[in-house]
């Protein structure tokens, strides 16, 4: 039988997140973002936080919540651009930031879930990204080393999930948490849809449920547009 | 002299039939809007989908379906959503035949700066490191000069780099210029745009042939 992963609701879901602790939060802008286990965050208060996520929010929403309460010590992201908090507190010293390029950043979560502890890529080479890493040619190009990323929480968002805690991501809202799933020592998933076993066609599935621990279904979910861009009708 | 529009519609000519094509955000993002008839592109958007279509129409927008630039999309008949390692795969593994973005700098080396201004503007690098890193074929899409009318076509970009060595050719308000054994070569001249404003313009070392032709738009 599925070992299932159900709980609760949201509070049983992040139960065991203290101050001080590495989260990764699933997302790319405000696209495909937990914000049932956010705004949790923000209501444990727990602080010192070290959070790997492509952005930052903006300042109402997503981790800019977290950035209000002054809960995050340190941003791992490839991309802040959208938030003027966030912004403020980095020139100011308050927050530490490491800005690594985009698809290291994807990598370098898949490595941390895959148990591949480096790899070398082009990206960042002969940059501020590169400084004290390791080069080495490969076909006669620079490549820098670059390490595996894990959390001790990884919090993903996802359109279906079942009781094993297979998830299925809807459109662009993918984007990152399928590799985040495989790099929290706890994953947990947050689903608009939690369905019975054998709901889901294994053909379909994005992340198998081994790599989650805990899935519930969110609630309220806002889904805010960033950049709301139309063309008329006519 | 060229607008963004004009920029983005030079630069669609050298789309190719075939190509799958990664748009930065601003100036390049425009270059959909001037896809040459008959021949077939697709647009790769590095937060997870190949195949992007328009902008939606009025109250069919989809929060769960974005660009990098956050914005609101459709996709064509043929699209394909997928996860960011697997997107940056495409990119780095070379799937990806032409990546067009903007600038802040760039040098006669190919040096592009388009990141941080530091102590000032931090906005962080996204996925331009990856794509300028691993891409064949990057076309800068800018502006000729800053706002305070300083050239950003340099001898050494002053700001901290984005990669080293990998632009090819800039598009800018003023001109196609090809970047080649460290120097900008002066390719076209933009319609009514003076060889000699070129030059004024352009800091770093610049090769100007006996005849350079006006865009042909």
């Amino acid at each position: 039988m599925a070992i299932k992963k159900v709980v609760a609701n949201v509070e049983e879901a992040c139960r065991g997140i203290e101050s001080s602790m590495t989260l990764m939060l699933g997302g790319f802008g405000l696209c495909g973002i937990p914000e049932n286990c956010i705004s949790q965050l923000v209501k444990l208060g727990v602080n010192d936080l070290t959070c790997i996520s492509n952005n930052a929010g903006v300042d109402d929403f997503g981790l800019g919540l977290l950035l209000q309460g002054r809960q995050i010590r340190k941003m791992i992201s490839s991309y802040v651009g959208e938030n003027d908090e966030f912004e403020r507190q980095m020139l100011s010293g308050e927050l530490e930031v490491d800005l690594i390029p985009q698809g290291s950043l994807a990598e370098r979560c898949r490595a941390g879930g895959a148990g591949i502890p480096a790899f070398f890529t082009p990206a960042g080479y002969g940059t501020e990204v590169g400084e004290g890493k390791e080069v080495r040619m490969f076909d006669g190009k620079p490549h820098i080393l670059e390490s595996a990323l894990t959390a001790d929480f990884a919090i993903v968002k996802a359109w279906k999930g079942d009781e094993a805690g297979n998830l299925i991501y809807r459109a662009t809202a993918r984007n990152f948490n399928p590799m985040m799933a495989m790099a929290g020592k706890i994953t947990i998933a947050e689903v608009e849809e939690l369905v019975p076993l054998g709901e889901l066609d294994p053909n379909e599935i994005h992340t198998p449920g081994i790599f989650v621990q805990r899935i519930f279904q969110g609630n309220s979910y806002e889904k805010r547009i960033e950049q709301r861009t139309v063309r008329p009708r006519n | 002299m060229l607008d963004k529009n004009g920029i983005a519609q030079r630069i669609a000519q050298e789309l190719q039939d075939g190509y799958y094509v990664n748009l930065g955000i601003g100036i390049p993002t425009l270059v959909a809007n001037y896809i040459p008839e008959n021949i077939n592109v697709e647009f790769q958007s590095e937060n997870g989908v190949l195949g992007m279509g328009p902008f939606p129409f009025e109250g069919d927008e989809n929060a769960d379906l974005i660009n990098a630039g956050k914005q609101t999309i459709t996709t064509m008949p043929g699209a394909v959503f997928f996860d960011s390692a697997t997107s940056f795969a495409m990119i780095r593994g070379q799937h990806v035949q032409l990546t067009v973005l903007g600038a802040m700098e760039v040098s006669q080396n190919g040096d592009i700066a388009n990141w941080k201004i530091p102590g000032k503007m931090v906005k962080g690098m996204g996925g331009a490191m990856d794509l300028v890193a691993s891409a064949e074929n990057i076309i800068v899409a800018m502006m000729h000069t800053n706002k305070a009318g300083e050239s950003k076509l340099l001898a050494d970009c002053t700001l901290p780099l984005t990669g080293v060595g990998c632009v090819k050719k800039v598009v800018t308000n003023l001109a196609t210029l090809d970047i080649k054994d460290g120097a900008f070569h002066l390719l076209e001249r933009a319609p009514g745009v003076s060889v000699e404003e070129i030059v004024q313009a352009t800091a770093g070392k610049l090769i100007v042939p006996p005849h350079v032709p006006e865009m042909q738009l």
